[in-house]
């Protein structure tokens, strides 16, 4: 694959001696980014969570703050410290700078019995996602494939791609939902970043994967990191593996779903599930999308318009006349083996990263590896 | 070319607060181009003149509580080309279907001086559930551009592009934070159908429900795992029984739970399972 993406962003095996930024410098990091153009998007505190937005400071970072999760729970909490990154991940992903959730594709005029088509293409903003976790480095190259590895590449995805500068930073904690390790996606950044950062008491111990990220540190005060600062990033490290309690077995995964698709448990997540969609609006991999057109009341001028949808959506499905998954049951089993174990023959990877977000943010609390757990505990 | 006739419209208010016939006048530019398009040919809340139907498209507001009423809006049928009903009152009974689950005597007894001048129904019911119904429009009241873009799908003889999902995607696709999960807000935007554009939820309160329920909107097991969370049964109940109550899955959710109250296992504590 030539994706000029990937390539720019592999991590290179790199022999610099490791070090730091210091705690107070972390502005000039976000000064570093400004002054080559980027919009910086990174946590703050809103609406009761740690969202992803555009930042104006570092001083909007949420400092302080960390969340606690569980099925169908989130909360804010006071840490003790007064780390930027002391969370885990929240209710919005990247997705939403990448894979927008309503773009104009097209603009239609009519012209006496003739259409006038103008379809123009994105200026692209430069922009900086700072705080990117192992699983959502690992959810935007699913979605990479996605959108630019195959036969149509999706111009919009591109265009703001191919813009977009990653900061990452590695968890130094776990939520109860979370299960990368399982994935094999996290908790450590390993690729597909231009700089990722690991918080400690002393500052920001800082690694390079790109040559953007080499050209960015280079701005920064940076000072090698003693043995004790080298340890501490460690540990904090490795307390986000510690902390990771929920797995996923995903062993011979694809025949154990496609085996079991009239498994007792369809029905009985059917009668739980409400279909509301919000699992695939929080799953930083789903891509799917409805074009609408929407017209004045004359149909003289028209908007072509794509926007989020979701397989739970009953007439996301509807050709023809009818619903080809009528019923929650049949949504429900489709996203889960799309998501499993089809993306697998389509995509060569699997679709799900373990960041835990579908399980949060069910309304209900459904959680994924528990009905895959009760399948493989008794499979059909 | 031969001049277009334009359609002949009519709008008729039964059991009703008037506040959807109103969004067709809050219209406002946009009314100028649809009185236009169409031939008003009775709409009483706006021009006193009237044309005799038959009608082309005919916009029925409110439901029907009184044998009266339930004659009349036969013969609006029967003169309606194309019958569409606007808002909850229409399409579910409205607010007044709350009487469904009350006894009228009494209620007459307390509210009028002289019961025995008072002919009504014990029940308040939906447009539909006495004649065809086209097509119906949701919402309390309905929303001004999904009325635009019925009247528009009308005229080009399409489907109205009405979407039927939860008001949760349109939640999403804002990027307003599920007050449900962050906050514990008990909110029906995962059983009600979009119309709004998720208002509510972006002012930190629950949403209410006015647009009724989603397509197959599973509003037992919603109205379960709000209890099992620890919401006590009267108040889902009381989110069920709004201006759509009369919805049938919303009607059938609250009764099951209202019958199962008693046999409900112990509260679910705030505290999140792992």
């Amino acid at each position: 694959m030539t994706n000029r993406v990937t390539t720019t962003q592999e991590t290179k095996a790199t022999t610099d001696a490791v070090r730091l930024l210091p705690r107070d410098r972390l502005a000039d990091l976000f000064h570093a980014l400004t002054a080559r153009g980027y919009q910086v998007i990174g946590p703050r505190v809103d609406q009761g969570a740690i969202i992803y937005d555009q930042l104006t400071s570092v001083e909007e970072l949420p400092r302080g703050w960390t969340d606690e999760q569980g099925p169908g729970y989130y909360r804010l909490k006071r840490r003790e410290d007064d780390d930027a990154f002391g969370y885990v991940v929240g209710p919005h992903s990247w997705k939403r700078y990448l894979f927008p959730p309503l773009v104009t594709l097209a603009r239609i005029e009519r012209d006496g019995e003739d259409w006038h088509i103008e379809s123009q293409p994105e200026s692209p903003v430069k922009r900086a996602f700072l705080g990117v976790r192992a699983c959502e480095l690992a959810a935007i190259a699913v979605q990479d494939r996605v959108f630019l590895s195959q036969a149509y590449v999706d111009p919009i995805y591109q265009a703001r791609r191919e813009s977009v500068c990653l900061i990452a930073a590695n968890c130094t904690q776990a939520a109860a939902t979370c299960f990368c390790t399982s994935m094999d996606t996290g908790p450590r950044c390993r690729s597909g970043f231009d700089l990722a950062i690991t918080e400690i008491a002393a500052g920001y111990i800082v690694e390079v994967g790109s040559e953007l990220g080499a050209s960015l540190a280079a701005d920064l005060p940076l000072r090698p990191a003693s043995p004790e600062d080298q340890a501490d990033g460690e540990a904090a490290r490795a307390r986000a593996v510690a902390q990771i309690e929920r797995t996923l077995d995903t062993h011979d995964i694809r025949a154990l779903l496609m085996n079991n698709l009239d498994h007792p448990q369809w029905d009985d997540v059917g009668q739980r599930c409400l279909s509301c969609t919000n699992c695939t609006m929080v799953c930083p991999t789903c891509f799917c999308c409805s074009v609408t057109e929407v017209g004045d009341l004359t149909e003289q001028h028209i908007e072509r318009q794509r926007q989020w949808d979701s397989c739970f959506h009953p007439d996301f499905s509807y050709i023809n006349g009818g619903q080809v998954r009528g019923q929650v049951r049949s949504r429900y089993r489709q996203w889960l083996t799309h998501k499993l174990a089809t993306w697998i023959d389509q995509f060569d990877v699997s679709g799900c990263v373990g960041c835990g977000r579908c399980i949060t943010w069910c309304p209900v609390g459904i959680d994924l590896t528990e009905e895959v757990a009760a399948i493989r505990g008794n499979p059909s | 070319m031969m001049a277009r006739v334009r359609p002949k419209l009519a709008v008729f208010k039964f059991a009703s607060c008037d506040g959807c016939q109103l969004t067709l006048l809050d219209a406002e530019d946009h009314l100028l181009e649809v009185a236009g398009q169409v031939d008003i040919c009775y709409f009483l809340e706006a021009t006193s003149r009237v044309v005799d139907g038959p009608y082309d498209l005919a916009l029925v507001e409110g439901s029907i509580t009184t044998a009266h009423d339930a004659a009349r809006i036969r013969e609006v049928r029967r003169n309606a080309r194309f019958l569409i009903t606007l808002g909850a009152c229409a399409t579910a009974g409205g607010i007044q279907s709350l009487r469904n689950w009350g006894n009228l005597p009494e209620f007459l007894q307390a509210v009028y001086a002289r019961p025995e001048y008072i002919q009504t129904l014990a029940t308040s019911t939906a447009i539909a559930a006495h004649v065809s119904v086209d097509f119906e429009l949701r919402g309390c009241p309905i929303n001004k551009a999904q009325l635009l873009d019925v009247l528009r799908a009308f005229l080009a003889d399409r489907r109205p592009n009405v979407p039927k999902h939860s008001v949760c995607l349109d939640c999403k696709r804002h990027g307003t934070v599920c007050i449900m999960v962050a906050q514990g807000v008990p909110c029906m935007g995962p059983i009600t159908q979009t119309g709004c554009g998720a208002l509510c939820p972006s002012y930190d309160r629950g949403c209410y429900g006015c647009y009724g329920p989603c397509e197959q909107s599973q509003g037992e097991a919603w109205g379960r795992s709000l209890v099992r969370s620890g919401q006590p049964v009267p108040t889902v109940l009381h989110q069920l029984r709004s201006f759509n109550a009369g919805a049938e899955d919303w009607r059938q959710a609250g009764d099951s739970l209202d019958n199962c109250a008693s046999t409900a296992g112990p509260a679910r504590t705030e505290e999140p399972r792992s």
